[in-house]
């Protein structure tokens, strides 16, 4: 894609131009989410129990496939052929990630809840 | 509001419903409301998205097609998860959550790769350049190509290392046996020094050849690190490489700047190293140890010395009887109960016993079968209730009082030389205190050992009855002799 397009690109709603971060900042910025998140993880994973490990497993097995967002945006910015590629392959992959994990933890969890027959 | 702003307001929807979905998972019934949150949250971030300023620009540039192409990969992706989930009997659940996990990996892999030859970044790199140059602060591809780098090894590790485990679990016949070649530690090393140095090749040039040199160094490592571990250790390495898939899905975040990839991976990855840590405890061993030391046996117990004449077979009428008398049972359910396929007999056997008045409960061990949780969700698919599943240190004390214990399919975790041999392989690995039952029935096919290759004494104690035969069988066959008396 044109460099230029890209270095004075403006998003499509905004009314003022986004500025550029600095490299440093913007490892600090997510290196702060990721220690905050990593906290949350420890803590609230901490309280599943043993019997329900299974299912947690498997539904962070899904989560993880959240890279599909970033998989779209790279595939959708139709950069080089090679790019695009990596791209779409990723979003199918991630997919099969992200609907499998999801359903058998539904499906795993629909056995812990038995139906009154 | 800028439109960036709102898709980060979406992603942090998003961020929050994965969050309570954790939180969620407390409970059977709330976990399948937290399940579903997280879908709605996935969902939510997909959606956003394909509102992202790269996208956009793509489809305003070529119309509707970039948006076709990408709805119609990720429908494809979906409706394979979909059907592979539906379709997939519940039996072979850990082999496909391995499955899962791999293409995870596989996945943000390939967005480093795509970010890594993709123009857009090469520009951003430059700007980036300009600017920290200005700014004479970090130098210019340091996070950008670090996070690339560390997408790439770890997304290619835990995919070879997913496929591997899928293939143990899923029993191929490749898979059979644990690799143990000797110098296997050496080719341990030898990898991840190459791909310490590709790493930083890729750190410190974004060059295509360093990448594709680590991805295939790192998928190596993948298949020699997982492929010596035995079916027994699984539990671990499934965890293991189920936080690798969401440090990788970090990685990814890292490379194209985006919260959602970071906090998600971020809870992925905690998730699993804690799930690892509690199974290195239960089984009293290190990670190092799971990883790295395979099962090297110092105690060199004879089976026959173990066995020599005190192996008391029972008959099933025999076996009825003691049951008919026993007003507590305790059922051990083990790796081998999902073999023979034996829940529903199981079931039936604690029915037949419950109306009789008998109390019945079930002891599992936190490294029972072949992933976490396992024997959990094997017995719930037989509608068992979830009261009547007792933790390990819950059910211990009580079995001194426990009338008759009935191991089925399980054996290093009821072996008592975890307790009395010092040179055991599973030394000081916490066991199910079964021997103190007053009588213990085994139902196993043989004498045959379990994972840990050695002996167990419980089967030569005093008051163990084993019942030789197909665990399922053998449980249909006391059922029919208790009903009849």
């Amino acid at each position: 894609m044109n460099t230029t397009l890209l270095t004075n690109a403006m998003p499509l709603f905004a009314t003022t131009p986004t500025p550029i971060e600095d490299p440093a900042s913007t490892f600090i910025r997510l290196l702060t989410v990721f220690l905050l998140a990593m906290w949350v993880g420890f803590e609230v994973i901490t309280k599943v129990p043993q019997r329900l490990h299974t299912p947690l497993t498997s539904g962070s097995n899904a989560i993880s496939g959240v890279t599909v967002v970033g998989a779209l945006v790279v595939a959708g910015s139709l950069t080089t052929g090679f790019g695009t590629l990596f791209g779409l392959l990723a979003v199918l992959l991630a997919m099969i990630n992200v609907a499998g994990g999801f359903v058998v933890t539904h499906r795993m969890l629909e056995m812990f809840n038995p139906k009154k027959k | 509001m800028s439109s960036q702003a709102w898709i980060n307001l979406a992603y942090l929807t998003a961020s929050m419903l994965f969050i309570v979905a954790f939180k969620q998972m407390s409970g059977p019934r709330t976990a399948v409301r937290g399940n579903l949150l997280g879908a709605t949250g996935m969902a939510i971030a997909i959606l956003a998205a394909c509102f992202e300023q790269p996208v956009t620009m793509s489809i305003a540039e070529y119309g509707i097609w970039p948006l076709l192409m990408l709805i119609v990969f990720a429908a494809i992706g979906g409706g394979i998860g979909a059907t592979m989930a539906i379709r997939w009997p519940m039996t072979g659940m850990p082999q496909m959550v391995a499955l899962l996990n791999g293409f995870g990996g596989a996945a943000s892999m390939l967005v480093a790769a795509a970010e890594l030859t993709s123009t857009r970044a090469v520009s951003r790199f430059e700007e980036s350049t300009r600017q920290a140059v200005a700014a004479a602060s970090l130098e210019p591809w340091t996070q950008f190509a670090i996070a690339i780098g560390l997408a790439c090894f770890i997304g290619s590790v835990t995919l070879t290392g997913s496929l591997v485990a899928f293939g143990k679990l899923q029993e191929l016949p490749q898979f059979k046996k644990p690799w143990d070649n000797p110098n296997r530690q050496w080719i341990n090393l030898a990898l991840a020094i190459t791909a310490l140095f590709l790493l930083w090749g890729v750190f410190g040039t974004s060059q295509l050849l360093f990448f594709l040199l680590l991805v295939l160094v790192a998928a190596a490592l993948g298949v020699t690190l997982t492929l010596p571990i035995g079916g027994a250790d699984m539990p671990v390495v499934i965890c293991l490489l189920n936080s690798y898939s969401g440090l990788a899905a970090a990685a990814a975040g890292f490379v194209i700047d985006n919260s959602v990839l970071v906090i998600a991976g971020s809870l992925v990855g905690a998730s699993g190293l804690i799930l690892t840590a509690i199974m290195c405890k239960a089984m009293n061993r290190s990670l190092i140890g799971v990883l790295f030391g395979g099962l090297g046996t110092t105690s060199t117990v004879d089976a026959d010395e173990v066995y020599a004449g005190k192996i008391k077979s029972a008959e099933t009428e025999e076996l009825a009887m003691i049951l008919e008398q026993a007003d507590r049972v305790v059922i051990v359910p083990g790796y081998g109960l999902a073999v023979a396929q034996a829940q529903h007999a199981v079931r039936e056997l604690a029915d037949v016993l419950e109306a009789r008045g008998t109390s019945v409960e079930y002891a599992i061990h936190p490294v029972a079968g072949r992933m976490p949780g396992h024997m959990n969700v094997l017995l719930a698919e037989a509608d068992i209730p979830y009261e009547q599943l007792r933790e390990m240190d819950d059910i211990n004390p009580s079995f001194p009082e426990t009338d008759v214990a009935i191991v089925i399919g399980a054996n290093d975790v009821v072996n008592p030389a975890a307790r009395n041999d010092p040179d055991s392989p599973i030394a000081g690995m916490p066991i199910l205190d079964v021997d103190k039952a007053q009588t213990v029935v085994v139902i196993k096919r043989s004498l045959s050992p379990g994972f840990a290759g050695i002996p167990n004494p419980l089967f030569a104690a005093d008051n163990t009855l084993m019942y030789f035969a197909d665990g399922k069988k053998a449980l249909i066959e006391l059922t029919a002799a208790v009903t009849r008396d």
